[in-house]
């Protein structure tokens, strides 16, 4: 195992570093040489169907900016992913609205769980995938049914996440601010949130992942511009290297909008240790 | 000679001023009475076990009373009922003339734990329960700021809880109640997570702090020599659950060792040893 030696902090980053990036070169490599060298894989995967790496990456550039093929692909990328921005940040403001304060209540109060849980525990095992036919039917499609379906999918990781970080909130502190004067309304808003800020936060992390997860299903049907729109044309063009690209790009948007999640709310907390670090 | 020379270094202040004790309550405030209390924890299934039966015990206001005795007798509980935490299945119980029925500032509670709020520095831990009394801002942070130098955490005022040893976190505990003002002071073994150095500046602090607040002090301790130290009663308790009957009091002893005491005087370990007798006497099974 590596990391048992005692290594001076900034030497053992560069290591770390050196070993990711290490890696990811090597996945990258053997892409380019199953590629070229036509490599047959487990589950009848075709290497030779993929685009090279190069072409990924040249196709990526011309999407963002333009300037290598110039067609109507070309510079589109900002366009589809601000209009997929706004779907999911729509739909995760929703779902975080609605799953926090049901959570905070749920998880403090016996009857309140008593009432929601059954309805919550019917509701929960359905998929995104099997709302979709159902949604088109009743919303139709377009922009709409997609933000319907990621505050569907994230609202419930965010709730559960949230009562299960108010149970575990410890009684010790709740009796230290009673017996301070503190009444039922401030317990909870004043105890009982803050110390379940930490779950809370795991919650909204999962839920926002899982945002870009269905934000891909939601664009799928009737829309024009969008990430996930723009990968279901692409398959339907047979454009693999244009699929590719678009997976690229939802990857990084889904990884900096969780960065972004996590220093904002480093942000608003400051020093506070309401989030324990990862 | 006595008058004082210029550049004098003048006398280290040695203690708070005198608005420790604001007497903003009346006199009998910290008067605690337990009359008959019994307290019944349900069993699953069965009839449930009483924890303590028939505990009666008058505190005068201002009392320092140390509760002693073997694990499981019930000196947790009976704080916690003091507290309002958990209401007694019989009894009475009043502090200050009025039945206790939930937890309320005029009963400070010092955990073993501390209970700090770790999201929160500090001072605004020691302002926690003055906000919530909707204590004006300035007041607040006049009042939180005298009680964190009474401790001597001035220097730690901005700091987390999770920064501070066990001591210092038990320090701001003790000043967050004493912020409030309480006629009572609940304790449940404050000082058995610190270290024996620590524990003995703690004992004389709380000693200093009852002197000067005036506050009744209910303390439970594993310690025969910290209740002998502190206390104008020692309570021992005997019995529990674990020995088939409920706990109860054994015996109230008083401790007439004056205001000076050397806890290696013959009078004090004699006292030690008596209790000491009581307490061991208490956890045979009869
Ligand atoms: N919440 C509870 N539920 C059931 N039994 C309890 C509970 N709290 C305490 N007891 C029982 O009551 C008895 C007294 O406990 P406690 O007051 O904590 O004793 P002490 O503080 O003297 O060690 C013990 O037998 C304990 O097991
Ligand atoms: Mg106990």
């Amino acid at each position: 195992m590596a990391g048992e030696t005692e290594a001076a902090p900034w030497v053992e980053r560069g290591l770390r570093a050196a070993l990711g990036t290490g890696v990811l070169g090597l996945i990258v490599l053997l892409w380019d040489l199953g590629v070229r060298g036509q490599w047959v894989l487990v589950f009848d995967i075709k290497m030779g169907y993929l685009p090279p790496p190069l072409d990924v990456a040249r196709l990526t550039w011309d999407f963002a900016f333009g300037g290598v093929y110039d067609d109507a692909f070309s510079g589109t990328l900002w366009e589809h992913l601000w209009a997929s921005t706004r779907r999911v940040l729509g739909g995760f403001a929703l779902a975080t609205a609605l799953g926090v304060p049901l959570g905070v209540l749920m998880g403090r109060f016996r009857w309140v769980h008593a009432a929601l849980d059954p309805a919550v525990n019917l509701f929960r095992p359905v998929p995104a995938t099997a709302w979709v036919p159902l949604v088109l039917l009743i919303i139709g499609f377009g922009g709409q049914a997609t933000i319907f379906l990621i505050t569907l999918s994230a609202f419930f990781p965010i709730l559960l996440n949230t009562v299960a970080a108010v149970r575990e909130v410890p009684p010790r502190l709740v009796e230290a601010a009673r017996m301070l004067g503190t009444r039922p309304a401030g317990v909870l808003l004043g105890v009982v949130v803050p110390a379940a800020t930490s779950g809370i936060v795991s919650g909204l992390r999962i839920g926002l992942g899982l945002a870009w997860v269905i934000l891909v299903l939601g664009e799928a049907n009737g829309i024009d511009t969008g990430l996930g729109s723009m990968i279901t044309l692409a398959r339907e063009q047979v454009r693999t290297d244009r699929v590719v690209v678009g997976m690229i790009v939802i990857g990084m948007a889904g990884f900096l909008s969780d960065r972004a999640l996590v220093h904002g709310l480093r942000l608003l907390f400051g020093r506070r240790p309401l989030v324990r670090e990862a | 000679m006595s008058a004082p020379r210029p550049g004098a270094a003048t006398p280290p202040a040695t203690g708070p001023a005198p608005s420790l004790s604001r007497l903003t309550r009346h006199a009998d405030a910290g008067r605690v009475l337990l009359e008959g209390v019994t307290k019944r924890y349900a069993a699953r299934g069965a009839a449930g076990v009483d924890a303590v039966a028939g505990v009666d015990l008058e505190v005068a206001a201002g009392e320092f009373v140390a509760v002693v005795g073997a694990s499981g007798c019930g000196k947790s509980t009976l704080l916690r009922i003091l507290a309002g935490f958990e209401p007694a299945t019989r009894g009475r119980v009043e502090v200050g003339g009025r039945p206790v029925t939930r937890p309320g500032p005029d009963r400070g509670v010092v955990f073993q734990d501390y209970g700090l709020f770790p999201w929160l520095t500090v001072a605004e831990n020691v302002r926690f329960g003055l906000r919530q009394r909707r204590l004006p801002r300035g007041q607040r942070h006049r009042i939180a700021e005298e009680f964190i130098e009474v401790v001597g955490l001035t220097r730690f005022a901005d700091r987390f809880p999770g920064e501070l040893s066990g001591g210092m976190q038990q320090r701001v505990a003790i000043a967050r109640v004493l912020a409030n003002d309480p006629a009572v002071l609940l304790m449940d073994e404050p000082f058995g997570a610190l270290d024996a150095l620590t524990r003995t500046t703690m004992q004389h602090e709380l000693r200093r702090l009852h002197r000067e607040t005036g506050t009744t002090v209910l303390l439970v301790t594993h310690s025969i020599e910290e209740a002998v130290y502190l206390a104008d009663r020692v309570v021992v308790m005997s019995g529990g659950a674990a020995h088939g009957v409920p706990g109860g009091i054994a015996e109230i002893v008083p401790v007439t060792l004056g205001e000076h005491r050397d806890v290696n005087a013959a009078d004090f370990n004699e006292l030690e040893r008596r209790l000491s007798e009581l307490v061991h006497a208490g956890h045979r099974p009869e």
